[in-house]
């Protein structure tokens, strides 16, 4: 069940969405770039969910592997920048050795797992692959973002949709009135006025109706252009929760641009 | 897929964590390959790249694509800071090898469970199917 609400609510539509997408996702935010900075020349990690690989090229001094469920999102990255080292592959069921990597990054990834359990699995599963001391840096995002133009807030329903809208192909022209000229011959001449003012009315009714059909069009077409995926808003203080129930230790946690991020190393090692 | 990633992959099947086969995966010999010449060496971040190869795994895979002559075992620099003329060329080896070099099209499966995987336009699949997820 949970893997056929993702496999609707996220897999299928950044496939759909993934090039509109990928131009809206270029700027690295600072405490990504930071961690990403931090780590020693010739360093090895991972990118779970890198989508078009927005970080795979902050620090050139690293050697990260990528990795997207979308198809769509890699082939993305590819493009961007053919060095980058993508691959695809499920969060839950990643190819990369266990136990090898200095350091994880999952940015805005772990939120599109329906369900807690799923969550906590996703995040496990990145712990297995870091050796001892390995840290890994996620980000979910919040609950509490009032700053921000959809002003979720506290007490507010965690699991939504959210809608993206896709880009029109084409601008919609609106309807114009065609300047048509009315033949008066036949009429006789005292008829003429309440014959114009029929045709005006006749006209106008006309207009509106194509008006109404354009608006009826113009809405069909938005809802085929919205997607919706699914998040789960983290709540302050429940990543931290998640991380520890994945058996993590936490070293870190933190707020930035609508998301909460914790940092965390294997407990277990 | 640079050569390099060949050295952290295994096999997305959860059982064939069992095995000891699952690593590295086996490269088919018609893998087709590319050489970017274009991508400079950087000596500080290949030498400790090296340090973290899986030199076996590697021997492994080249052997697969059909380049038998890596030595047994892994290439030792000399010992001290200043890189000698020996350093500097198993560095532009290896720098060759791992990073210049990547595979464009082909498949590579599993020594455990002998599932299949792609690499097409540079990039591995390693999604799995719905019966073996």
């Amino acid at each position: 069940m949970a893997e056929l609400k993702e496999q609707e609510y996220v897999h299928r539509v950044y496939d759909e969405i993934a090039p509109h997408f990928s131009e809206t996702r270029y700027k690295p935010w600072p405490v990504v770039a930071n961690f990403l900075n931090s780590q020693p020349m010739g360093a090895i990690g991972i990118d779970v969910g890198c989508g078009n690989g927005k970080y795979l090229g902050v620090n050139p001094n690293l050697f990260i592997i990528g990795s997207d469920r979308s198809s769509g999102l890699i082939q993305c990255a590819n493009e961007i920048n053919s060095r980058y080292n993508v691959l695809i592959a499920d969060g839950l069921q990643l190819p990369h050795k266990d136990g090898t990597f200095d350091f994880a990054i999952s940015i805005a990834v772990v939120h599109h797992w329906t369900t807690r359990e799923r969550r906590i699995a996703a995040i496990a599963h990145i712990l297995t692959k870091l050796r001892p001391e390995g840290q890994a840096l996620i980000y979910c995002w919040a609950l509490e973002q009032n700053e921000s133009r959809r002003g979720y807030h506290e007490g507010m329903e965690q699991d939504v949709l959210i809608p993206w809208v896709l880009k029109p192909k084409k601008p919609t022209k609106s309807v114009k009135a065609a300047p048509e000229k009315v033949d008066l011959s036949g009429i006789p001449l005292h008829e003429r006025a309440q014959y114009v003012s029929e045709m005006k009315k006749k006209r106008r009714q006309e207009l509106r109706k194509e008006q109404e059909e354009l608006e009826q069009q113009q809405q069909r077409e938005a809802s085929q252009d919205t997607r919706y995926r699914f998040y789960h808003l983290y709540r302050r203080g429940e990543l931290e929760e998640d991380c520890k129930a994945a058996g993590g230790t936490v070293i870190g946690t933190g707020y930035e641009r609508d998301n909460w991020y914790a940092i965390v190393k294997s407990a277990t090692k | 897929m640079k050569l390099l990633t060949s050295n952290f992959l295994k096999c997305s099947v959860k059982a064939c964590d069992n095995s000891n086969e699952n690593f590295p995966l086996r490269y088919d010999a018609n893998c087709q390959l590319q050489q970017d010449e274009s991508i400079d060496c950087n000596p500080e971040f290949l030498i400790n790249i090296l340090e973290r190869v899986d030199w076996n795994a590697l021997v492994q895979v080249a052997s697969d694509l059909g380049n038998k002559s890596l030595p047994p075992q892994k290439p030792e620099l000399s010992p001290g800071d200043d890189l000698t003329d020996d350093d500097l060329a198993i560095i532009r080896d290896m720098h060759s090898l791992l990073i210049q070099t990547s595979i464009v099209e082909g498949q590579m499966s599993c020594r455990n469970c002998g599932h299949v995987y792609y690499i097409k336009n540079g990039i591995p699949n390693l999604l799995l199917p719905p019966h073996l997820a």
